[in-house]
């Protein structure tokens, strides 16, 4: 087993752009469940609206990139709004409910073989990020940063993720120490007690839903990036769990632990699964082959995520004081 | 606090509904030694008030059936403490909730200050001035107490999602809520909890927390549900001592209470609701005598102490006059032996 290999490998996750796309999704939760305490299980969904958001209308039409992207962000503040309207003013199962039923139905509507000529069906949708690497200013060769080599359009996309990831970062950060991040922490706490102070709970509930579905939306963009496509397939429900599970394992009410949750996540998966078959080809594990490792990394996810529950339930950055009187 | 706390002695304290005690220090001001007549006219249930506040016409909610608030008139008097008394089940709290937008009632409407607040949310009846706590207190746990203060004050520019990104558009009022925060705190004596999680806070302090809260909006009129409700008796002593200030700093206080004690020592005028209705009303030291109150709310023989057998004789001796009673008609247990005893040798 070539173990410099395969934490290489892991370590390689820390920076990938799609460990930043899941950042920026498990923000959106963060926003989400842990600041306001909106149940949000459809954050795949909203990351499929912001991906063919961004897809469908420079294929179809040509739009030019910012055009794109506000198309993608608009449309997940729509979903958001029509997610919002009814169930917001419910208990708050039943945006869980809505939300994770809401996620499938974009994905079953992408799929469905009349909007092939818009969506791809299951096939998705390639090649729409000319326009993108187009932008890139770093001239074309292989760099090295420390032991990985990649090439400019790597470096583009990394740099770019990364930086939306920071500038997210900090507009939460600072929403929520304002007094605006007072009340939707007040809401998640006891949204009569907020009312009965006069305080919009309904249009705060809003606000935080369309907040955390547009950083949703801006992860599905960034995450078609280096791959140039976008599938149906890869916005499945599990997505979102990924997305809870990340979030769970930084500290839900914490700003940057989405971010270390999902660097912990990938690595983790990329770990396991460089462990796992390393084993397997030297022939330590012969009752599994390659193709069921692959499975068995996300049972360790689920273990650990168990463990990290059990042991330090705050997550990785969460203040264990908040969690004492849960 | 003082002893004093300890069950108020029956009959203590005499004279007006309005006499307050002059040695309050700061707290005997206009609005404490205001006698002038409540009502206007007659006092029975539903009368006009000289000065009401809010005014409830025709307000109803049923659930599935059952009326659980049927309220045909009433008026809460201006400046004054009302007590709103009752059985469990009469209403109270439905009508705390139907007044205050939390729910919606089938019929009625009603006017805080002259301003119709039908159908207006909570959120707005609130911003008018009219505040409320809850029976089950609610605090934010995972805030500090500090922070549950802040979030009571009003026109906070930094809660609007825009203005939230621009510290220098919300520093300055956040400035002024903290020290009007702080001073609350020193009053109701939660300033060493500052910084503490609210979750952290004793029942009784949290009830003073919640009251400290609501009064962060600067409310006309405070409506209390239950404040008093698994409070210690020396705790209930500064919270009467609270809601008292609240009068004397020119609020109108409502609340829901069952200790009668407690409402006799505080109260200006009681408000009596059984079975959704408003039954009787009046001065406490009235209302309290009168027979019709007594009996619906407390039952009819609850002065008679059960401790000692010259207690219970009294009691059998009242229940043999009582004509709703069904003690001694057929012979059912210790209760009414001897009524049954005297009837066989009769």
């Amino acid at each position: 087993m070539d173990f410099a290999n395969i934490f290489l490998g892991a370590l390689n996750e820390i920076i990938s752009p799609t460990t930043a796309a899941y950042a920026l999704a498990a923000l959106g939760l963060a926003v989400h469940f842990g600041y306001t305490g909106l149940l949000n299980f459809g954050q795949a969904g909203f990351m499929a609206v912001g991906a063919y958001g961004f897809a469908v209308p420079i294929l179809s039409f040509n739009a030019p990139l910012p055009v794109a992207v506000l198309i993608a962000l608009g449309a997940s503040a729509v979903f958001a709004v029509i997610l919002g309207i009814p169930t917001l003013r419910l208990r708050a199962d039943y945006l869980a409910i809505v939300t994770i039923a809401a996620a499938e139905i974009i994905r079953y509507i992408v799929t469905t073989n009349s909007m092939t000529a818009v969506t791809g069906s299951a096939n998705g949708l390639s090649a729409f990020t000319g326009d993108f690497y187009a932008l890139n200013p770093i001239p074309p060769g292989s760099y090295n940063l420390g032991p990985f080599a990649m090439n400019e359009r790597d470096v583009w996309v990394r740099i770019v993720a990364w930086a939306l990831v920071i500038v997210a970062c900090l507009l939460v950060w600072m929403l929520i120490r304002s007094p605006w991040g007072r009340v939707v922490k007040g809401i998640r706490e006891d949204e009569n007690a907020v009312r009965a102070l006069g305080k919009n709970v309904y249009a705060y509930k809003m606000q935080a839903l369309i907040l955390g579905g547009l950083l949703g939306s801006i992860a599905g963009i960034v995450f078609t990036l280096p791959r140039d496509a976008v599938q149906p397939a890869n916005y499945g429900t599990e997505l979102t769990f990924y997305l809870y599970t990340a979030l769970l394992l930084g500290g839900m009410s914490t700003v940057l632990g989405p971010v270390i949750g999902a660097m912990l996540f990938w690595v983790l998966l990329s770990l396991t699964q460089g462990l796992l078959y390393g084993a397997i080809e030297a022939g330590y594990i012969t009752f599994i082959d390659t193709s069921q490792a692959g499975q068995v990394r996300y049972i360790l996810v689920g273990v650990t995520l168990m463990l990290l529950m059990i042991f330090r339930p705050q997550g990785i950055l969460g203040n264990k004081k908040e969690l004492a009187f849960a | 606090m003082s002893s004093q706390a300890n069950e108020p002695q029956r009959g203590e304290r005499s004279g007006g509904a309005h006499a307050a005690e002059p040695a309050d220090g700061p707290a005997a001001n206009e609005y404490m030694t205001d006698s002038r007549p409540i009502t206007e006219g007659a006092v029975e249930p539903g009368c006009r008030k000289r000065d009401p506040i809010l005014v409830a016409r025709n307000v109803t909610r049923t659930y599935g059936g059952i009326n659980a608030v049927d309220v045909a008139h009433v008026e809460i008097p201006r400046h004054k403490i009302t007590a709103l008394i009752g059985p469990n089940g009469a209403g109270k709290t439905t009508l705390f909730n139907l007044l205050t937008g939390f729910d919606t009632p089938q019929s009625g409407d009603w006017q805080f200050e002259g301003r119709d607040l039908a159908g207006v949310s909570a959120y707005k009846v609130a911003r008018l001035g009219m505040v409320r706590t809850f029976q089950l207190t609610k605090v934010m746990g995972k805030l500090t107490v500090i922070e549950n203060m802040r979030l009571g004050a009003s026109s906070q520019p930094g809660e609007s999602l825009w203005r939230a990104f621009f510290p220098p558009l919300w520093r300055g009022r956040e400035r002024e809520i903290t020290r009007q925060a702080d001073a609350l705190l020193a009053k109701f004596k939660l300033d060493a909890k500052r910084s503490d999680y609210a979750a952290s806070l004793s029942g009784g302090q949290r009830k003073l927390l919640e009251m400290a809260r609501a009064l962060m909006v600067n409310p006309k009129l405070v409506m209390l549900d239950e404040p008093m409700a698994g409070v210690n008796p020396a705790l209930t002593q500064s919270l009467l001592d609270h809601i008292k200030n609240l009068k004397a700093e020119g609020m109108t206080v409502l609340f829901v209470e069952h200790d009668m004690h407690m409402v006799r020592h505080i109260a200006d005028w009681v408000i009596v609701m059984a079975e959704g209705k408003v039954v009787a009303e009046g001065p406490p030291d009235v209302v309290m005598k009168d027979q019709a109150v007594i009996d619906a709310y407390l039952g009819a023989h609850h002065d008679v102490d059960l401790g000692d057998s010259e207690g219970f004789e009294k009691l059998e001796a009242e229940l043999e006059h009582d004509p709703e009673s069904s003690v001694g008609t057929e012979p059912d247990g210790v209760v009414g032996r001897r009524i049954d005893e005297r009837k066989g040798q009769a």
